[in-house]
């Protein structure tokens, strides 16, 4: 195949027709008009917080995946795919299908139950103010600065596929956001995260549909791979994690299934309210749990269209991708571009057009679910107890309007910020460890265990947090600490994020237990419907075998297990 | 709480439906001029029968979920 097929326009960029950019509008078009025509749906705080709890479970679910299925996920997993094979599958596998599972079957009912508007809430009914204001001010600055830097990405993003210039992607995806979480808040964030769920599976469907025609199968694509990289392992998921040196990823399995599946996978899947908000906006407990279980299943499907674009591409692109170091090379294409050059191989006019949009909807649907969370976290955990505690309801929902408008411009600042600093985005990254790690120990101990005291929730967190800065300084002024907390040298950058978060849960936990037994509990009276035994769980039994939710988490877990075999 | 919006699944489907359209209308125009820039596997004509799958998904759902049926969210 001449490589010249490979690309639409000779500057390496895609050229989209008319009918792509018909398609493109379309879609903008119609996120808007959604976003006004649910406006009169959201009058009040629980309508336009939490959608009214209303949501049916194929709706929460899709919903709860899909704001977690951004563009950048999938073109940076495509890419990392191309570069270490699918050992990137264990981002969806080990490191989200437990821990998704675990928040339905453990934990969902005690949000759920506890009709917390969100995360920090349930820390405030479980621990007091202390423990909620530090989640709640972290989590908000943190989501703020994750929304710029993904817009500021994608907006870079789509310079290079595209040639769209950076200003114009970031105002007009923004504002496009903007438009229609202000006015439908959560309600208009979910219906149009779903609508997005569609567009980004049917557009990016098309290259392993294709690629495996083309390949001849798994086997032929196989093949292919061991042909134009003779010697590598790009196919097997834990074959390769005996040691440190033996994977590209410089990680060992303890690092993947304590670090990553354990501590970072639980701490982003069942605490982060970015995503647990969307489940805890159904209609009753079992449909936020099997909301949930929904959302594991597609997650668990998810590699079919970032990972396997990313081995396809290593199949059949007649040349070999470079790294980002080596971007200025003429000719040469960086690991970045592996899937939009297998959309462009495969789509087009149309499916072009088609492709984009998903690309363009994930960001959205990203972004739109780091302003709703952002929004519901500052009006009730923020504004409302530190501010003004007992203003009309209305007064709530104008400040959640006008708080979606403010955290867009906000996030469109830090996008500029970016800009001018780009190392912000590596601090960013070790500050989502930071936070989001230690929040899990601290809100599973108070579910499970009735003894954590008020002053171990708090402690316990800030120790954690502590803890992964601390770890995190020390291998920035000293490298060679990197043998004592990854265990190993040769560890990479990633393997020191997946151990220190491991370490940061260890000193959480124990800190939390330590404080627990020194200082007075709560009475079991104000722990009703916060923790495990004091909690009428709502019984399972009515339901028929096939209705209930650990029938369908028992084959999800299948499933999951039976993928890890399979590619062993 | 009574609520009488319009299902999000007949949104979907008439979105679905109409990008159908438009790309199956693309994958016959492209049979008789085809584009200037070649793609792999031309002789699949995935944008035809991609265009055919979404338009029935489409309308399916769009008709299913149809504003006047009171349907479930």
């Amino acid at each position: 195949m001449p490589a010249m097929l490979l690309l639409q326009a000779a500057n390496g960029r895609l050229a989209l027709g008319s009918i792509d950019l018909v398609i493109i509008v379309v879609y903008f078009m119609l996120v808007i008009a959604l976003g006004l025509y649910l406006k009169k749906f959201t009058n009040t705080g629980e309508e336009f917080f939490m959608a009214g709890r209303e949501m049916t479970a194929w709706v929460a679910g899709l919903s709860f995946i899909s704001a977690n299925l951004g563009s950048l996920e999938m073109m940076g997993y495509a890419a990392a795919t191309y570069q270490y094979g699918i050992l990137i599958a264990h981002a969806y596998w080990i490191g989200a299908i437990p821990a998704i599972l675990f928040l339905s079957l453990v934990m969902m009912p005690f949000y759920y139950i506890c009709k917390t508007h969100s995360v920090p809430g349930y820390l405030k009914l479980r621990y007091g103010e202390g423990a909620r204001s530090l989640s709640a001010i972290s989590f908000a600055v943190m989501t703020i600065l994750m929304s710029g830097i993904n817009m500021y990405s994608m907006a870079i993003i789509m310079k290079v596929i595209l040639g769209w210039d950076i200003h114009f992607s970031i105002w007009v995806s923004s504002l496009t956001v903007a438009v229609y979480v202000m006015a439908g808040g959560l309600l208009s964030a979910i219906f149009n995260e779903v609508l997005q769920f569609f567009l980004i599976w049917i557009g990016c469907l098309v290259i392993p549909v294709v690629g495996l025609y083309e390949t001849g199968g798994w086997a032929g694509m196989v093949h292919r791979i061991q042909t134009n990289f003779p010697g590598q392992d790009f196919i097997h998921l834990w074959r390769t994690t005996g040691s440190f040196t033996a994977n590209p990823m410089g990680v060992h399995w303890t690092g993947l299934v304590f670090g990553w599946g354990l501590a970072i996978s639980f701490g982003y899947w069942t605490t982060d309210f970015l995503v647990v908000q969307r489940v805890m906006a159904a209609k009753d407990l079992r449909s936020a749990q099997m909301g949930t279980i929904i959302g594991a299943f597609f997650k668990m499907m998810v590699p079919l269209i970032v990972i396997l674009p990313g081995l396809l591409a290593l199949a059949v692109l007649p040349f070999h991708l470079v790294p980002e170091s080596q971007a200025g090379v003429a000719g040469a294409h960086t690991y970045n571009e592996a899937l939009p050059l297998m959309l462009a191989r495969y789509c087009g006019p149309g499916l072009l057009g088609l492709g984009i949009t998903a690309l363009v909807a994930g960001f959205m649907s990203g972004m739109a679910g780091n302003v709703t969370a952002f929004t519901t976290v500052w009006t009730y955990d923020i504004y409302k107890p530190l501010f003004r505690k007992d203003a009309p309801d209305s007064h709530y929902v104008s400040m959640g309007r006008w708080c979606s408008l403010l955290g867009v411009f906000v996030s469109i600042g830090t996008a500029y910020l970016v800009m001018n600093f780009s190392s912000i985005i590596v601090y960013a990254q070790a500050v989502f460890v930071f936070f989001i790690v230690p929040m899990f120990g601290t809100v599973i101990l108070g579910m499970l265990w009735k003894r954590t005291t008020p002053a171990a929730g708090f402690w316990g967190l800030l120790a954690g947090i502590l803890t992964s800065f601390a770890l995190w300084l020390w291998v920035k002024f000293d490298p060679s600490a990197l043998r004592l907390i990854a265990f190993s040298p040769h560890a990479k950058d990633m393997a020191e994020n997946i151990y220190r978060a491991m370490w940061s849960l260890i000193v959480n936990v124990l800190v939390t237990v330590a404080v627990s037994l020194v200082t007075k509990p709560k009475p079991d009276r104000e722990l009703v419907n916060l923790v495990y035994g004091l909690t009428d769980l709502a019984p399972a039994g009515h339901f028929s075998f096939f209705k209930r939710p650990i029938t369908w988490a028992a084959a999800v877990a299948v499933g999951f297990i039976a993928l890890n075999v399979w590619f062993w | 709480m009574e609520k009488k919006f319009i299902s999000i699944w007949f949104f979907i489907g008439a979105l679905l439906a109409i990008y159908g359209a438009l790309i199956l209308a693309s994958g016959i125009y492209g049979l008789y001029a085809p584009p200037a820039t070649a793609v792999a596997m031309p002789q699949l004509h995935i944008a035809i029968w991609w265009g055919v799958g979404m338009l029935l998904f489409g309308l399916v759902y769009a008709i299913r979920f149809w504003p006047n049926r009171n349907r479930p969210r």
